[in-house]
């Protein structure tokens, strides 16, 4: 294992104990979803742009608490199930889980560095559509296609947003 | 267990998270209800300031870009006045206009002129998930809104209401993967139902391969689904494929062309025509469709077209003016009572031929010489010139009476009006005198000139003392 890898593995979060303050917790996510319902009317290209999933990934490798994780990715998901004509809980299921994997991944990696972030947000941006599609068919019956290298690009484009999205939430974050 | 929570404290919370999120979903599709408290709550939180950001933004973003495009006009107006002179200069002045005219203008003028009931709504905002095809816009269950209720625009249609909240509503658009509405074909009248792909295009399915569709034609709604009324424009055929069962075709919606800002709900929905191919495809001069005498005629008693096509209906006819001749009413004769002579009917006798030579004119004396007026009038011969009416002017003016000589009463023209007139009193005339009716007058002599002396009736008219 080089010094590199290792590095990215087993380096310990500088702010580790620095935590959201409650308010941020709630505005940031309904900006999220004000942004996806609002924005992509004039700019349509924006829709793609998954911003609660990002919300919901940076809170979960901030927090790296699992069960807060889960609460506030349920809780994300959930708001997005109010806005679609889905059955509420299919955002909710998906977000919950991202929320869980990403706040159990950031106990082994080094989430502040800029690659591991890139590549976290990509990966939970594709588990998010593909596991989003799955239970689309499985629970609603629903015969829809799976657009593999719509996804990945989308993915990559979530993923590039991300990293200066991730620093810009790290500023709101007080001292703990 | 309490080892089991402790040790796996996550992965429980977890587990119970997700079962009760997957009971969740069972419990509303098993039961198709939803939980609107939920949903509600969250739409009440965030249109508000939907509609709030959709107020600012046409109020500062719009006049700013309105700025910006009146610079641009301006100075695009100073070259072409350099280049063109004034004339260009109001060419594109004019073409501005046209360009920039108000959609709400032109909503109004649709819902002004359209027999359903229409409510004006803005779309404040989209749906959330990424391949997600539903709006939302500013009017709700407050201002009327159902779910179920169709949503277009002058174009055509553009979704439908699939949850109304107090202050919003969402609407679905046609080209959501679940969207469906039966639509018909306009040219060839191929039934379909028509169903969203999840991205520009919709698809027309469950037409059969044998059925003949072109591109370019227009689909219209047909009104199966009870939810759209017949009529309303949805889109153009782009492609038409031969598949494996059904046809493959795709429709290139005309409501979301440049994207939906100003919409209407139809609240209560009035069923249309179908419009006709020529009318809605300019741009092809086509004749006018051909005259139709049956169209023009008046219609004959008892609902029978009065322009007699078989020899039944002629037959009936002779029988029916024989009747009234003799102020018979069919249908209302006692058993044993007299029943009207029928020998009185040219050729009912197969030894009598029908007379060859017109017969002079008995002015009001066959309830039934009014019949092909109608045809007369319309310029074409009737089907079945009776002699002594007045569709056969030939006749009239072979026994005319002489011009110093004008008849007490003006027989039936051609040209002239079908006039209500008292019934005849005088005697049938008969040609045949094997059927002369002992008392009736005799008939005038057959000569291809004029009779000296025509049989004129005479009406009774206090004002004329001859």
């Amino acid at each position: 294992m080089t010094e590199f890898t290792e590095r990215l593995l087993t380096s310990p979060r500088k702010d580790a104990n620095d935590r959201f303050r409650l308010i941020w917790l709630i505005i940031i996510p309904l900006i999220a979803i004000l942004f996806q319902v609002y924005v992509p009317r004039f700019l349509s290209f924006l829709s793609y742009l998954e911003l609660p999933l990002l919300i919901t990934v940076h809170y979960a490798l901030a927090s790296r608490g699992p069960i807060a994780a889960v609460f506030y990715g349920m809780s994300i998901g959930l708001v997005q199930d109010s806005l679609s004509h889905q059955p509420i809980g299919m955002f909710g299921i998906v977000k919950t889980l991202v929320g869980y994997f990403a706040a159990s991944v950031s106990m082994r990696f080094d989430v502040e560095n800029p690659l591991v972030t890139f590549i976290l947000s990509f990966f939970f941006y594709f588990f998010h559509q593909f596991f989003y599609w799955v239970l689309q068919r499985a629970l609603l019956g629903d015969t829809l296609l799976f657009d593999f290298q719509q996804t990945l690009l989308f993915g990559l484009l979530n993923a590039a947003v991300a990293l200066p999205l991730f620093r810009i939430l790290d500023k709101l974050k007080v001292a703990g | 267990m309490d080892f089991f929570l402790s040790r796996y404290r996550n992965l429980s919370v977890l587990l119970i998270v997700i079962v009760a999120q997957l009971l969740l979903i069972a419990y509303q599709v098993k039961s198709n209800k939803d939980v609107p408290m939920l949903r509600v709550w969250a739409v009440t939180a965030v249109t508000p300031v939907e509609a709030s950001l959709e107020f600012i933004r046409r109020h500062t973003w719009g006049y700013v870009a309105d700025y910006f495009v009146l610079l641009n006009v301006r100075s695009q107006n100073e070259k072409l006045k350099q280049e063109n002179g004034q004339l260009k200069l109001d060419n594109q002045y004019l073409k501005s206009e046209l360009s920039t005219a108000d959609r709400a203008r032109a909503l109004s003028v649709f819902q002004s002129r359209s027999p359903s009931k229409f409510l004006a709504a803005r779309v404040i905002g989209n749906g959330t998930g990424a391949n997600s095809k539903v709006v939302f816009v500013d009017r709700g269950a407050a201002s009327a809104v159902e779910n179920g209720m169709a949503v277009v625009t002058p174009d055509g249609i553009v979704g439908k209401v699939v949850d109304a909240y107090p202050t919003a509503s969402l609407v679905m658009l046609i080209t959501d993967g679940n969207f469906a509405a039966g639509v018909v074909s306009e040219k060839n009248h191929v039934r379909g139902t028509l169903k969203g792909v999840g991205h520009g295009q919709c698809q027309v399915d469950y037409v059969q391969n044998e059925e003949k569709l072109d591109v370019g034609e227009w689909f219209y709604t047909s009104g199966d689904d009870r939810i759209f009324p017949k009529g309303f424009p949805v889109g153009q055929v782009t492609v038409v494929r031969t598949g494996k069962t059904f046809k493959e075709i795709y429709v290139n919606p005309s409501g979301l062309q440049g994207g939906a800002e100003e919409v209407l709900i139809v609240l209560q929905g009035v069923h249309q025509p179908i419009p006709d191919a020529a009318s809605a495809a300019p741009g092809y001069k086509i004749l006018a469709a051909p005259t139709d005498a049956s169209a023009q005629t008046p219609q004959a008693e008892g609902g029978q077209p009065s322009v007699l096509v078989t020899d039944a209906d002629r037959l009936r006819e002779q029988y029916k003016q024989a009747g009234a001749a003799q102020n018979h009413v069919f249908g209302e004769g006692t058993p044993g009572s007299k029943p009207p002579d029928f020998t009185k009917i040219q050729g009912i006798r197969g030894s009598t031929p029908p007379p060859l030579t017109p017969k002079p004119v008995v002015p009001n004396a066959q309830p039934g010489a009014t019949a092909n007026t109608g045809a007369a009038q319309t310029g074409k011969p009737p089907l079945n010139p009776q002699p002594g009416t007045a569709a056969n002017p030939g006749a009239t003016s072979a026994i005319k009476p002489p011009a110093s000589k004008p008849p007490a009463t003006e027989p039936v023209s051609a040209s002239a009006p079908p006039k209500t007139r008292p019934r005849p009193t005088a005697p049938i005339l008969i040609t045949d005198p094997t059927d002369a009716d002992p008392d009736a007058t005799p008939p005038p002599p057959k000569s291809e000139k004029p009779a000296p002396k025509p049989p004129v009736i005479r009406q009774p008219n206090p004002g004329n003392h001859d």
